[in-house]
């Protein structure tokens, strides 16, 4: 990602020296064969990367279209008739429409706003630490459960939650709060959702958060030191204005993906009795599309949620530039 | 100078002392106790684990669960599967994404800006689930291993990594020479840029090898034989859909005889046994992580 801050410019571009050739320039066309005669070493080494990407990423693009049309199987991808907005509609009037959109908003921002100050705050105390074999231990420790895989993160919410068998049933038993079945309640999915990613990937997230603290100017430290300033006021007034840029940034990116809730972990802790709170656009666009065949009714869905989630990262770019100086572009 | 004055700290500083050290407990306790319990859960005696009587220590040892792991044909099979697609998809990874990195870091190929946007913009936009399901279905890329392989093989975010740490760690003037003794942008590559960037290859290389170890999402959508399943999907049926014995169906078992805590045991072991390998790499990447990060963030 271009990350660019608006007060330091980047510096020299890709751009090949001007300014030599300004007498007799050669026409364009024997320009550029010069220049792919001389690059087509460096064309040869991206040329897999940018097959993959194109096949991959830009061809389903194209696919996009089947949001406006009937899917027909003899016909392909775009021989079907032109339906218009139809689909779009269809899924706006539709009686799931409300809960999806409620449900996926409710998880992503409720994420938001409990995931993304933890690892600010765990990169804040860790850097308090002096005794470096404590510190080591404890990053180690926390970025660990990031390589947990989501389908055995949610095995173990299975089974240290389980209300009868589980070490957390048996807590809540001895704390009074009786049999609560924390995986099939309404109430509990989306606190034990965000809780357990909190948990596996705030060490992971406060490394970004480390690597600016460690790049802070050990000379602030000092003149704080000679200013008397306690550690709690070295934090406030140096270690916090030092992570502004990197936190801004990560806050433009994860605004952006507002409407995409991570399919997986939903998608796995989903059972009949929360289904109500958990049914999320990407959830239903699986079912709908790939469960159910319903081929450009899903593409529709799907589509929709991009375009919601763009526009969120475009708005939020353009006041970040506005406000602090600091975009994505 | 002024030591004896540096000793003695002011009730405001303990205060602080103290409250750091109880937040840093707290937070190694709350992340290392599930991961401490689930290893001494494994090898306990079911009943005491479900029961609630183990808490700090193993009790009444017992293998059943490793027991019945070893005997299960669908475990070793996704086993084998995901080694095969983790080691032959991470291959192709660091095929594609290394010289494009490094054609990227090069200023003066023309193209660098066009190309780089060409990449950038798909981690912003995509085509969507259905779109792609439609494309890997006409390429017959569904129910075939190289849906693991193949597609998404290069990672955008890991792309701008390894480009940036490529730019800022190469010096200009080596290529200079380099090329001034008649060497090629390949063996340029290949012998010098690769081997004095071991850091961005290891941590890239890391990043690629849990992705395609953790992947659910490609089994699930792509593929329907149970032959192709990688470990993550029978993951799913044993820890998730309660199917935890190979001969019965759900956790009352085929004789009725396996309660619960039994199926329990089988799933500790379960979740040791297939996160095992990706712990075993994790010591010796680790080291590259801040680096890698960092690369990866602040510059861009």
């Amino acid at each position: 990602m271009a990350l660019q801050s608006g007060k330091a410019p980047i510096g020299a571009s890709g751009v090949p020296a001007k300014g030599s050739g300004t007498a007799a320039r050669p026409p364009r066309t024997a320009n550029y064969r010069k220049a792919f005669a001389r690059d087509y070493p460096l064309w040869l080494m991206i040329a897999p990367a940018v097959a993959v990407i194109f096949i991959f990423n830009y061809v389903p693009m194209y696919g996009i279209q089947l949001a406006f049309r009937d899917f027909d199987f003899t016909k392909g991808l775009t021989g079907g008739e032109w339906r218009g907005m139809h689909y779009f509609s269809q899924f706006v009037h539709s009686y799931m429409f409300a809960d999806l959109m409620r449900n996926t908003l409710f998880i992503s921002l409720a994420t938001i706003v409990f995931g993304f100050p933890a690892p600010i705050a765990l990169a804040l105390i860790l850097n308090q630490v002096k005794w470096k074999r404590a510190k080591k231990t404890l990053q180690t420790t926390v970025y660990l459960p990031h390589f947990i895989s989501v389908v055995v993160m949610v095995g173990l919410l299975n089974v240290l939650l389980s209300p009868n068998t589980g070490i957390v049933g048996h807590l809540m038993d001895a704390l009074g709060y009786g049999d609560v079945n924390l995986l099939a309640s309404t109430k509990a999915f989306v606190p034990v959702y965000i809780l357990s990613d909190v948990w596996q990937h705030c060490g992971w997230n406060s490394i970004v958060y480390l690597a600016a603290l460690s790049a802070v100017d050990p000379q602030l430290y000092d003149a704080a030191k000679m200013d008397g300033a306690s550690r709690w006021q070295t934090i406030r007034n140096v270690d916090i204005p030092a992570l502004v840029p990197t936190i801004v940034i990560l806050f433009i990116l994860s605004m952006g993906g507002v409407l995409a809730t991570g399919f997986e972990k939903v998608f796995l802790m989903q059972n009949t009795l929360n289904l109500p709170v958990s049914e999320v656009i990407a959830t239903y666009v699986y079912k709908i599309g790939i469960v159910s065949n319903q081929f450009s009714y899903s593409a529709a869905i799907g589509l929709f949620n991009t375009v919601i989630n763009f526009a969120f990262l475009y708005a939020v770019n353009v006041l970040a530039r506005r406000f602090s100086n600091i975009s994505l572009w | 100078m002024g030591l004896p004055v540096q000793k003695v700290k002011s009730p405001g500083e303990r205060l602080f002392d103290l409250f750091l050290i109880l937040v840093c407990a707290f937070v190694f306790l709350i992340v290392a106790y599930p991961l401490y319990f689930v290893v001494i859960a494994s090898v306990s005696d079911s009943t005491l684990v479900a029961t609630g009587k183990v808490t700090l220590f193993p009790r009444g040892f017992s293998t059943f669960g490793y027991e019945e792991i070893f005997r299960d044909a669908r475990i070793w099979v996704g086993y084998r599967n995901t080694v095969v697609y983790t080691f032959l998809g991470t291959f192709v990874n660091l095929l594609f994404t290394l010289p494009a990195a490094y054609v990227l870091s090069r200023r003066e190929f023309r193209a660098r800006r066009f190309l780089l946007f060409f990449f950038v913009f798909t981690m912003f936009f995509n085509g969507g689930l259905i779109p792609t399901y439609i494309l890997m279905k006409d390429l017959h890329l569904t129910n075939s291993m190289w849906v693991f392989i193949l597609p998404f093989s290069v990672n955008v975010y890991n792309l701008i990594i390894t480009r940036t740490f490529f730019e800022t760690s190469l010096p200009k003037e080596l290529y200079e020479a380099a090329a001034m003794d008649g060497c090629s942008h390949f063996s340029y590559f290949l012998k010098v840029a690769l081997p004095l960037s071991r850091a961005v290859v290891s941590v890239i290389g890391l990043y690629y090898l849990v992705a395609h170890w953790n992947d659910f999402f490609t089994g699930l959508v792509y593929i329907r034989s149970n032959g192709l399943q990688p470990l993550q999907i029978v993951l799913r049926d044993i820890l998730l859909s309660n199917q935890v014995f190979a001969e019965g169906a759900g956790a009352g078992g085929a004789a009725g005889g396996y309660a619960q805590r039994y199926a329990d045991q089988v799933k500790y072991g379960v979740i040791i046994v297939s996160t095992l390998p990706v712990l075993l790499v994790y010591p010796f990447i680790q080291k590259y992580f801040e680096k890698g990060v960092l690369i990866g963030s602040v510059k861009g």
